[in-house]
C-alpha cells in the first residue's frame, strides 16, 4: 500500500486519444469487404402488415441481401428480469422479434433490413420496399391503456397489463395510518418520458469468420459480456466460445446501451448469411424511436403527517409505461429499483406502493440514469416540500425532523427500511445542514421576500435523496426475479518485469476507469501509475463481466480487482519469504517492497515478479506466475445520499425560469479521484435539471413522437446552466474493500425535484398556490400557473 | 465549384437532384495541410467525406439535424458543421479537423485545457467542442463565462453539464494570453 494516487485528482489517461481525435468508436471501424445495413421501420404506431414487396429493392444495384420477419421473425430478444403479478402469476412476456412480420407496435418497429455496398445504396433500396399497412388505433398513455376498450398492444395481454405489483407494509395498515393523519398532502403528477440521448448513436458491426466458424460483434454497449450471453443463450443459440463481443470506445450510454438490441443480433446473422462484415449505425431520428426511453410514470401519491409534523404514512398508486416490448431490464426499473427506495431518508413507519406496469404503442422504456430511483426521489421530495408549504412550516426543518438518525453500519447496525432494503451507512442531517450553510438560507429568504414584489421572483427547492447502487448481490436480485448474477470480474496479470495488465468486466463509456482503476492498483502495489494498463471491453481478453451501470464499476468492479491484488500480494509474500529465508507471516508489503518485519531486508515488487516467472529459487509446492482473477459479488447494495438545492428566478412576464444557483452536497463514500467524481455529479445534475425544465418525449394521438430530433427535443445547452456549487461528505461504505458507494447517478437522482420545488416555492412566494407544474416546466406552463384560474 | 455554379444559376431542382446523386464531381481541397483530389458522389456530405474517404474519424456524427455540433471543423479558418455542407461545396477550400489542430505530438492550448480541467468524459462531443471553442477564442481571446456559454450554443455535451468545458476554455484563454 502507498498513498500517492488514491484521493488525488489525477488527470485522465484516456483523454489523450479523445482530445486528438483518435478515439475509436464503433462507427469509426472499417473492416475489409464491409457492407452497410439500413433498417426499414414502421411509420405507424400500430398497424397490421398486409404484405411486403421487396422485389424491386432486391434488384437494385449494390444490394447484397434483404431480410424480413419471414426469415428471422422467430428470433426475439429476451427480458432479463421476471416480476410476478400480486397473485403470483408470472408477468406477461410477449415476444420481441428481430423483425416484425405480422403487426407493428410502435413507430420505429423494425420491418426489414437491407444490406448493400454503401450506406446510401442500402437506404435507396429500403425506400423501394413496398409495405401495405392496415393502420390501427394506438394508445400511448399507460393510465389510459388499462381502460376497457383501449387498443391492445399484444392480443393476448388483457388490458395491456404486463403485471401489477406492490411493496411495503400491508395496505390496510397504511390506510389506517393515513386515516389517523392530522394532515395529508396529495399530489397527482406525471414523471415524463425521457430520451437518454447519448451523443454517440448506437452502432454495430457483425463479422463472421468461416475458417474458425467464429463471430465477432463490435457494439457500442455498456456491457459486452452480457450482450454475448444474451445473444448466444437466449436469441440466436450460438455457442458462446464462438462469439467475441468487442465494445470499443463508447460515446455515452446513461443506461440506454445496457440492453441487448435487436440490431446486434441482426448484423450478426447477416454477416454469416453473406460472408462479409455488416455495419449498422442508427441515425439520431432512429435513436429517438428505438433507444430505450426512461421514466414515464403517472402517479397519485399521498403523504400523511401527525400534528407535530412527523410523517405517519405514504400511499402511492402508479402506472408505469413499459412501451410496446419488454426491454432487458424494463420490468425491474419501476419495481425493485423504484419501490425499494420509497423510504427515502425518512422514518416513515407505513409505506405502500401499488404499481401497474403497462404496455403501450411506444418505444420500450428501461433504465435511464438513476433508473427508478429518480422517480422515487421525485415523489418523496415533491411531497415533503409541498407538505411544508401547505402546513406553513419550513421545508428544511420538516426534513430534519423526519430524517433517519446517523449510523455508520459498523458499530451501529444498518437501517432496515419498510421496503425491503437495509441501508449500509448514513449521516443525513449533516448534508442538509451543509447545503443550507452554502446557500445562506436566512439571507435567501429575505432576498426572496424582496424579489416577490418585482417581476423576477425567486424560489428555493430542496431535495434530499438516497439511492441504492453498486448493483448488486446476486442472491438478493436472483430472489427478486433477476435472470443474471450481478457480480464483477477483475483479473490482475503481473508481467515478468513487474508491469501490470488489469482486465476488468466493467466497461467505461465516459467514466474514466482507465485512470481510477489504475490509481487503485498503483497504490495497492506501490508502483507508478504508468506501469498499469486497464483493459476492458473485449470478451476474448477479459474473462467475464457484467458491465457498467447502476453506479457499480468501482464498488463492484474495483472490489474484484482489489481481491486479485490481495491474492498477488499474498503469493508475493510467499515468494519473498522463500528468498529472504523467513516465514511468509514475517513479511510485510508496503510502498512496493516485501520486507522482513523489523529488518531492512527487503525485495522490490519487480524482483518478486521476475522470480515468479523465472522460478529458479522458488518455494516448493508453489506454482510459477503471478496472475489472479477474482469474482466479487457484493453483500449489499451501496447507498449514496445527499442534499441538492436549486435557486430559480422566474420572469413573471414570460414564465421563463432560470436556474440561478445549484448546490449539491453528495456523500458517495470514499473517493478515489475527486475530479472524476465531481464530473460525474455535474453531468447528472445537468440531466436532472434537463428533466425539470427542458426534456420530455411527446407523442401525438397516433403515437408519433412529435419531438424526435435534436432540433425539437430540448436538452440543456451551455447557456442554460449555472456553474455548480459542490461539496462532499464521506461516510465510507462498510461492506466493500474500497469503502466506495458509486457516483454515476447521484446527480441525476437528486436534482430534478429540487428544481421543481424551487419553481413551486417561487410561485407560492408570489401568491400563486399551485401544487404542481408539469415537467418539463416550459415558460408557457410556468406562465399559465401564474394566471388566475 | 460546379455545384455552386449550378445553384446560383437557378438550375432546376430535379436536375440538381440528378446531378447530386449520379454525377461524380471531382474536388480538390486541403485538409490539415495536405492536398487531396477525389471524385465524390454529388450527395456526399463533407462529414462523410472526411470520415469515410479520408479516414479522419475524429469528426463525428451525432444527429441528423445540424443540432449537435460533434461534426464541427474549420473551413477556411471558420468553424462550420461539416454535416451541413456537401463535399462538393468544399472544393477548393482549406480544412482543419481535430487531427490537424496541433502539430503531431503537441497539444493545442484547448486540448490541454480539456485534459487539465476534465472537460470531457465519453469524448464524443469533444472534437467538435474544441473546434468550436478554437473559433470562439480566435474571435474573442478573452471571453467572459457568459460569452463562452453562448459561444457553445451549437454544441451539445450530454456528459459534463458544461461546467468543466467552460473551465477548459477559460484555461486555454489564459494560457494563450500568457503565451502572447
Amino acid at each position: 500500500m502507498s498513498n500517492k494516487f488514491i484521493g488525488k485528482s489525477v488527470k485522465r489517461i484516456e483523454d489523450k486519444r479523445f482530445i486528438t481525435g483518435k478515439g475509436r468508436y464503433t462507427d469509426d471501424i472499417v473492416l475489409p469487404g464491409m457492407t452497410y445495413a439500413y433498417i426499414l421501420r414502421s411509420p405507424y404506431a400500430h398497424a397490421r402488415i398486409r404484405s411486403i414487396d421487396y422485389s424491386a429493392a432486391e434488384a437494385m444495384q449494390g444490394v447484397v441481401t434483404i431480410m424480413t420477419g419471414e426469415e428471422v421473425g422467430h428470433y426475439g430478444v429476451p427480458c432479463g428480469w421476471q416480476v410476478n403479478f400480486k397473485n403470483g402469476d408470472i408477468m406477461k412476456e410477449p415476444p420481441h422479434p428481430l423483425l416484425v412480420k405480422d403487426k407493428v407496435r410502435h413507430v420505429g418497429d423494425a420491418v426489414a433490413m437491407v444490406v448493400a455496398e454503401t450506406r446510401e445504396l442500402a437506404q435507396d433500396a429500403a425506400e423501394a420496399i413496398i409495405i401495405d399497412y392496415e393502420v390501427l388505433p394506438a394508445v400511448t398513455d399507460a393510465s389510459k391503456a388499462v381502460l376497457p376498450g383501449a387498443p391492445l398492444v399484444h392480443d393476448d395481454v388483457p388490458n395491456n397489463i404486463c403485471f401489477d405489483w406492490e411493496i411495503g407494509n400491508p395496505k390496510a395498515e397504511v390506510d389506517e395510518a393515513m386515516a389517523s393523519a392530522h394532515h395529508i398532502t396529495s399530489l397527482d403528477f406525471v414523471n415524463q418520458r425521457l430520451s437518454p440521448n447519448a451523443m454517440e448513436p448506437r452502432s454495430y458491426i457483425g463479422q463472421y469468420d468461416n475458417v474458425y466458424d467464429k463471430y465477432t460483434l463490435y457494439t457500442s454497449t455498456q456491457n459486452p459480456h452480457l450482450i454475448r450471453l444474451l445473444m448466444c443463450a437466449f436469441v440466436l443459440g450460438l455457442p458462446e466460445h464462438k462469439v467475441r463481443v468487442v465494445g470499443p470506445d463508447v460515446g455515452g450510454g446513461f443506461g440506454s446501451k445496457i440492453y441487448h438490441y435487436t440490431e446486434e443480433a441482426l448484423v450478426t446473422l447477416a454477416s454469416k448469411k453473406i460472408g462479409r462484415p455488416v455495419k449498422w449505425t442508427e441515425t439520431r431520428s432512429e435513436a429517438f424511436q428505438t433507444d430505450a426511453h426512461g421514466r414515464d410514470h403517472v402517479t397519485h401519491a399521498e403523504m400523511g403527517f401527525d400534528a407535530q409534523g412527523n410523517i405517519v404514512g405514504l400511499r402511492i398508486k402508479t402506472f408505469a409505461n413499459l412501451g410496446a416490448y419488454l426491454s432487458t431490464f424494463g420490468t425491474a426499473v419501476p419495481t425493485y429499483l423504484h419501490g425499494t427506495l420509497l423510504q427515502g431518508l425518512y422514518t416513515t413507519p407505513k409505506i405502500h406502493l401499488d404499481m401497474t406496469c403497462v404496455f403501450t404503442h411506444t418505444t420500450a422504456v428501461d433504465a435511464y440514469r438513476g433508473a427508478g430511483r429518480p422517480e422515487a426521489t421525485f415523489l418523496l421530495e415533491r411531497l415533503v416540500d409541498l407538505a411544508a408549504l401547505e402546513m406553513g412550516v419550513d421545508p428544511a426543518e420538516l426534513r430534519l425532523k423526519n430524517f433517519i438518525p446517523a449510523f455508520d453500519g459498523v458499530t451501529q447496525p444498518g437501517y432496515q427500511t419498510n421496503v425491503a432494503l437495509q441501508y449500509d451507512s448514513g449521516n443525513y442531517h449533516s448534508v442538509l445542514e451543509r447545503g443550507l450553510e452554502m446557500l445562506g438560507y436566512e439571507n435567501f429568504r429575505k432576498e426572496q421576500a424582496e424579489a416577490a414584489k418585482t417581476n423576477k421572483i425567486l424560489g428555493v427547492g430542496f431535495s434530499t435523496y438516497i439511492e441504492a447502487c453498486g448493483i448488486a448481490p446476486s442472491a438478493v436480485v436472483g430472489s427478486l426475479g433477476a435472470r443474471a448474477g450481478l457480480y464483477e470480474v477483475g483479473q490482475v496479470r503481473v508481467q515478468p518485469t513487474g508491469k501490470i495488465s488489469v482486465f476488468t468486466g466493467a466497461h467505461s463509456h465516459g467514466q474514466g476507469h482507465e485512470t481510477t482503476f489504475a490509481q487503485v492498483v498503483a497504490d495497492r502495489l506501490g508502483i507508478p501509475m504508468e506501469d498499469v494498463d486497464i483493459i476492458h471491453g473485449d470478451s476474448d481478453t477479459v474473462a467475464f463481466g457484467m458491465g457498467t451501470y447502476g453506479s457499480r464499476s468501482l464498488a463492484v468492479g474495483g472490489s474484484a480487482i482489489v481481491k486479485s491484488l490481495d491474492k498477488i500480494i499474498e503469493k508475493g509474500a510467499k515468494i519473498a519469504a522463500h528468498k529472504l529465508e523467513c516465514s511468509a507471516d514475517d513479511i510485510e508489503f508496503k510502498d512496493g517492497k516485501f520486507t522482513v518485519k523489523g529488518t531492512d531486508k527487503s525485495l522490490s515488487f519487480g524482483d518478486i515478479a521476475l522470480t515468479a516467472y523465472v522460478p529458479h529459487v522458488y518455494p516448493a509446492n508453489l506454482e510459477p506466475g503471478l496472475d489472479f482473477s477474482s469474482f466479487y459479488d457484493p453483500t449489499n447494495f451501496t447507498y449514496p445520499f445527499g442534499c441538492h438545492i436549486a435557486v430559480v428566478e422566474i420572469d413573471k412576464e414570460t414564465g421563463f425560469t432560470r436556474v440561478k444557483r445549484f448546490i449539491a452536497v453528495d456523500d458517495v463514500g470514499n473517493v478515489i479521484n475527486p475530479m472524476i467524481v465531481d464530473g460525474q455529479i455535474h453531468g447528472g445534475l445537468a440531466q436532472g435539471i434537463g428533466q425539470a425544465l427542458f426534456e420530455g418525449v411527446e407523442f401525438d394521438e397516433n403515437g408519433q413522437i412529435t419531438n424526435g430530433s435534436y432540433m425539437d427535443y430540448t436538452m440543456p445547452r451551455a447557456d442554460d446552466l449555472p456553474m455548480f456549487e459542490l461539496d462532499r461528505q464521506v461516510t465510507p461504505c462498510p461492506h466493500n474493500p474500497l469503502g466506495v458507494k458509486g457516483a454515476g447517478e447521484a446527480g441525476c437522482i437528486g436534482s430534478t425535484p429540487a428544481v421543481v420545488n424551487a419553481v413551486i416555492d417561487a410561485l407560492w412566494s408570489a401568491g400563486h398556490k399551485v401544487k404542481d407544474v408539469r415537467m418539463p416546466m416550459t415558460p408557457e406552463r410556468v406562465w399559465k400557473a401564474m394566471q388566475p384560474a | 465549384m460546379l455545384c455552386n455554379t449550378l445553384k446560383t444559376n437557378g438550375f432546376c431542382a430535379k436536375a440538381l437532384n440528378f446531378y447530386l446523386t449520379y454525377i461524380m464531381p471531382k474536388i480538390t481541397l486541403t485538409v490539415n495541410g495536405k492536398t487531396h483530389t477525389h471524385e465524390v458522389e454529388g450527395r456526399l456530405l463533407l462529414v462523410h467525406y472526411l470520415r469515410d474517404t479520408l479516414g479522419l474519424t475524429g469528426t463525428h456524427v451525432g444527429c441528423d439535424t445540424s443540432s449537435c455540433g460533434t461534426c464541427t471543423i474549420h473551413l477556411d479558418g471558420k468553424a462550420i458543421k461539416s454535416c451541413s455542407l456537401l463535399a462538393a461545396q468544399a472544393d477548393g477550400s482549406s480544412i482543419t479537423t481535430i487531427e490537424g489542430l496541433a502539430p503531431e505530438g503537441e497539444l493545442h492550448p484547448l486540448q490541454e485545457g480539456f485534459k487539465e480541467e476534465h472537460g470531457l468524459q465519453c469524448g464524443f462531443c469533444t472534437p467538435g467542442m474544441i473546434m468550436c471553442a478554437a473559433d470562439l477564442l480566435s474571435r474573442n481571446p478573452d471571453p467572459t463565462e457568459q460569452e463562452i456559454r453562448e459561444g457553445l450554443e451549437g454544441n451539445i455535451c450530454r456528459c459534463t453539464g458544461y461546467h468543466n468545458i467552460v473551465r477548459a476554455i477559460q484555461y486555454a484563454a489564459q494560457k494563450s494570453a500568457v503565451a502572447v
